[in-house]
C-alpha cells in the first residue's frame, strides 16, 4: 500500500516538476558559488600581486641607490618584521644572502611573470606548508631577488567553498525534493477527491459533489466550477427524467382510454353477435404503438443512467441460458440450431432484467434474419478485454457502412423493411451496453451472418457469491 | 368479491368499475389518496386496485399506510411511470403486483382473479389435478389417463402455473413474469409457441383438450 502510494507520487506530474526545478535550482547554485569562488580568488591574487609589486618597486628603488649591499640589508631588515611577506636574495649558486626563506622552493610559473609554490613555516610551534606567490628577478651578477607573498587565505576561501559547494547543492536538492513530495502528496490529495467524486458521478450517483477545503486556493476554484457544472447536469437530467415522466403519464392516459373505448366497443360488438374485426385489428394497432411507446421510454431512461436500482451479482451463463432456452421452441419452429457449447461460469455486476432483455433482443434478431435450417450460436468468453457475450447467425448480416447506423433509434435497414419489429431493438440492446459500461460491437460472422458481441469491461467482473459457492 | 378501486383519473375509473362490474364484482371507488386509505381501512375488501399518482395521497404512501395498519389485502398497483425502478418502489411499499398503463382489461382482470386466489389459504397441496391430468409436485411427474407424460423443467413450471390457476384466463405477460420472471415482452411472441409445445405434449392423441387459447386474452386450463 505504501509502496503503492509512493509509486503513484512518483508518476505525479507535480513531483516531475518539483524534481527538475530541484536539479535546476542546485545546479544554478552551484554555478552561482563557483563564480563567486572565481572572482573571489581572482581579487585576492590582484590584491597579492599589487602588494608584491609595491614591494619590487620599492626594492628595485634601493638596489638602484644602494647597490647590492644596500639590497640585501633592507631584504634583512624587512624580514624580520614581516609577517605576509618572503624574500629570498642569493648569489649565482644559489648561497642565500638575505631573506627569510630558508631554501630556495621549487616554483610554478603561472600567467603573468608569478610564481607560486609551498614552503614550510613555524605556527604553534609546528612546521606548516603554505602556499606563495611572488615573482624573481635576476639582478647583475647572476644574484636572484624573490619578492613573495603569503597566499594561505586564499587557500582557505577555496576550501571554504569546496567543502561548502557539495553541500549546498544537496541541501537544496533534498529540500526541494521534500517540499516537492509534500507539494505534490497535497495536490494528488484534491485530485484524487475530484477523481474519485467524477468516477462516483458516472456510476450513477448524480447527487455526488466535490468537497472543498475552504482555501480559495485554484482547486476549489476547479472543485467549484466542477460542481456548478454537476448542479447544471444534475438539473438536466432531472428535467429530462420529469420529461419523460410526464411525457409517459400525459401519453399513457389517452393510449390508455383509447385502448379501454375500443375494448368496450369490440365486447359490446361480440356481446350482439356482430363481426368485431376491425375493432380488433384497431387493437392491434394500438398496443404496437404502445410497445414503441414503452421501448422508447426505457431506453431514455437506460441511456440516462440514472437508476441504480436491480444491479446484482448475477452468473452470466445462467441469464444466457434462460434466454436461450426461452427461444429455443422457437428456433426449432423454425428448423434453426440454436447451439451454446458450455460456458464458463463468469460472475459479473448488472441488471439482469436488462441483460436478458438486450440478450432475447439480439436472439430474436438473430432467429428472424437467418433462414430455415441456419444456425444460431451463442458464447461466452472470458479475456483480458473482459467477457464478451456473442451471438452469431448465418443470416444475411449487416453491411459494414450500415453497422454504426442501425443502433440508432428506429433505423431499419432496407432489406428488412417489411419484417415485424419496431427499429428500437438494437438501440435498447446498444443502451443496455452503455447502462453496464459495456460494448455492442457488430461484426462478421465466418462464413457469412452477423455477429453481435456484449462486451462487458474487466471491471464489471465479480468473484462468485458465498452463497452460490456453498450450493 | 369486493374490490376498491382508487384512481383519480375518472374516464379511467368510469371503465374500470364498469367492467368490474359487469365481471360480476362488487366495486368502491375513491378519486383522491385520502378518501381511498379512508376507504380501505374502514371496509372489509378482498382486493384493491391503486394508481401510483393520486392527489392529496400518493398511491405508495396510501398503501404503506395501509400495511402500517395491519390492512393486508392484495393490492394491484396500477401506473403510467415507466418501470424500470418504480415497480420495485411500488412492490417494496406494499404491493402485491403492477400493471403498467395502458394495459388491457383482461389482464387487469386475470391479475385481480390471480391475487384473490392466492389469498385463499389452500393448504400445502403436492398434487394438482385438472380432468384426467394429475401433476405430481413431489417427484416433478405428470400423467394423462394414467400414461406418463415426459416434461423439461420449464414445460412442467408453465403447467404447474396453468394448473394452479386452473379455470382462470392467465394472459402471456403473466406466464413470463411467473414463470421465467420476465418483466418485458419479447419482440416476438415465444409463449405462444411454448404453449403449443405443451399442448402436443398433454392434448395430442386426447379426444378433450384440456389447454384453451382464450382470444385476445391469453390461455386457460379447464376439464370441460
Amino acid at each position: 500500500m505504501a509502496a503503492k502510494a509512493s509509486q503513484s507520487l512518483l508518476r505525479t506530474q507535480a513531483f516531475r516538476i518539483v524534481l527538475v526545478y530541484a536539479l535546476l535550482f542546485a545546479f544554478s547554485t552551484a554555478a552561482l558559488l563557483a563564480f563567486t569562488y572565481w572572482n573571489t580568488r581572482r581579487t585576492l591574487d590582484a590584491q597579492t600581486d599589487q602588494i608584491i609589486e609595491a614591494e619590487i618597486a620599492g626594492l628595485s628603488d634601493v638596489y638602484q641607490h644602494l647597490g647590492l649591499r644596500g639590497l640585501a640589508e633592507t631584504v634583512r631588515e624587512r624580514s624580520q618584521h614581516s609577517n605576509q611577506a618572503l624574500y629570498l636574495l642569493s648569489d649565482g649558486l644559489r648561497h642565500i644572502i638575505a631573506g627569510n626563506l630558508d631554501t630556495w622552493p621549487r616554483t610554478v610559473a603561472t600567467p603573468g611573470n608569478f610564481v607560486e609554490f609551498d614552503y614550510e613555516r613555524p605556527v604553534d610551534g609546528k612546521l606548516e606548508s603554505r602556499r606563495a606567490r611572488g615573482r624573481m628577478f635576476a639582478l647583475t651578477g647572476d644574484f636572484v631577488l624573490l619578492v613573495a607573498q603569503d597566499v594561505h587565505e586564499r587557500y582557505l576561501t577555496q576550501r571554504m567553498f569546496t567543502t561548502t559547494l557539495p553541500w549546498t547543492a544537496a541541501l537544496i536538492l533534498v529540500l526541494g525534493l521534500l517540499g516537492g513530495a509534500l507539494m505534490s502528496r497535497n495536490m494528488l490529495r484534491r485530485l484524487d477527491s475530484i477523481n474519485k467524486t467524477s468516477g462516483e458521478i458516472i456510476a450513477g450517483d448524480l447527487s455526488r459533489r466535490v468537497p472543498l477545503v475552504g482555501s480559495g486556493d485554484e482547486f476549489d476554484t476547479l472543485a467549484e466550477n466542477l460542481n456548478r457544472m454537476l448542479d447544471r447536469i444534475e438539473r438536466l437530467m432531472k428535467g429530462l427524467r420529469e420529461v419523460t415522466d410526464s411525457v409517459a403519464h400525459d401519453l399513457r392516459t389517452p393510449l390508455n382510454r383509447l385502448r379501454n373505448r375500443l375494448e368496450e366497443m369490440a365486447s359490446r360488438l361480440n356481446a350482439a353477435g356482430s363481426n368485431a374485426e376491425e375493432i380488433e385489428r384497431a387493437i392491434g394497432e394500438a398496443d404496437k404503438l404502445i410497445g414503441t411507446f414503452n421501448a422508447l421510454l426505457l431506453i431514455a431512461e437506460t441511456d440516462a443512467g440514472t437508476t441504480r436500482v436491480g444491479m446484482t451479482t448475477l452468473d452470466l451463463a445462467s441469464v444466457v441460458a434462460d434466454v436461450v432456452e426461452l427461444y429455443e421452441p422457437l428456433a426449432e419452429e423454425r428448423h434453426i440450431s440454436l447451439v451454446m457449447p458450455p460456458p464458463a461460469r463468469i460472475w459479473i455486476e448488472g441488471n439482469r432484467s436488462l441483460i436478458a432483455q438486450a440478450l432475447a433482443n439480439l436472439v430474436d434478431n438473430a432467429i428472424k434474419y437467418t433462414p430455415e435450417a441456419g444456425q444460431v450460436m451463442i458464447t461466452i468468453a472470458g479475456s483480458d478485454a473482459g467477457v464478451d457475450v456473442a451471438v452469431a447467425d448465418s443470416g444475411p448480416g449487416i453491411p459494414a457502412e450500415d453497422r454504426a447506423r442501425v443502433v440508432e433509434r428506429f433505423v431499419r435497414l432496407e432489406a428488412s423493411r417489411n419484417s415485424p419489429g419496431t427499429g428500437l431493438g438494437l438501440s435498447l440492446v446498444a443502451a443496455v451496453a452503455h447502462f453496464h459500461n459495456a460494448q455492442l460491437l457488430l461484426t462478421d460472422n465466418a462464413p457469412r451472418g452477423l455477429k453481435a458481441v456484449l462486451r462487458f469491461s474487466p471491471g464489471a467482473l465479480r468473484a462468485m457469491p458465498l452463497k452460490s459457492a456453498a450450493e | 368479491m369486493r374490490i376498491l378501486v382508487i384512481e383519480d383519473d375518472l374516464e379511467a375509473q368510469r371503465y374500470l368499475v364498469q367492467g368490474l362490474k359487469e365481471s360480476g364484482h362488487v366495486v368502491d371507488d375513491a378519486a383522491d389518496g385520502e378518501i381511498g386509505l379512508n376507504l380501505a381501512l374502514s371496509r372489509p375488501y378482498d382486493v384493491a386496485i391503486v394508481d401510483r399518482m393520486l392527489p392529496r395521497k400518493d398511491g405508495l404512501g396510501v398503501v404503506a399506510e395501509m400495511r402500517e395498519h395491519g390492512n393486508q389485502i392484495p393490492v394491484l398497483f396500477l401506473s403510467a411511470l415507466s418501470e424500470v425502478d418504480d415497480r420495485v418502489k411500488g412492490l417494496k411499499a406494499g404491493g402485491d403486483d403492477y400493471l403498467t398503463k395502458p394495459y388491457a382489461f383482461v389482464e387487469l382482470l386475470a391479475r385481480i382473479d390471480a391475487l384473490m386466489r392466492r389469498r385463499m389459504p389452500a393448504g400445502v397441496k403436492t398434487r394438482l389435478d385438472v380432468g384426467d391430468l394429475e401433476l405430481d409436485l413431489l417427484t416433478r411427474g405428470a400423467k394423462r389417463s394414467g400414461t406418463e407424460i415426459e416434461l423439461q423443467p420449464r414445460e412442467f413450471r408453465l403447467l404447474e402455473y396453468l394448473m394452479r390457476h386452473a379455470g382462470q384466463v392467465v394472459t402471456r405477460t403473466m406466464l413470463l413474469e411467473s414463470v421465467w420472471e420476465y418483466h418485458f415482452d419479447p419482440q416476438t411472441n415465444v409463449i405462444d409457441v411454448h404453449i403449443s409445445r405443451l399442448r402436443a405434449k398433454i392434448d395430442k392423441g386426447f379426444e378433450v383438450p384440456l389447454l384453451h387459447t382464450v382470444r385476445g386474452a391469453g390461455y386457460m386450463i379447464r376439464a370441460h
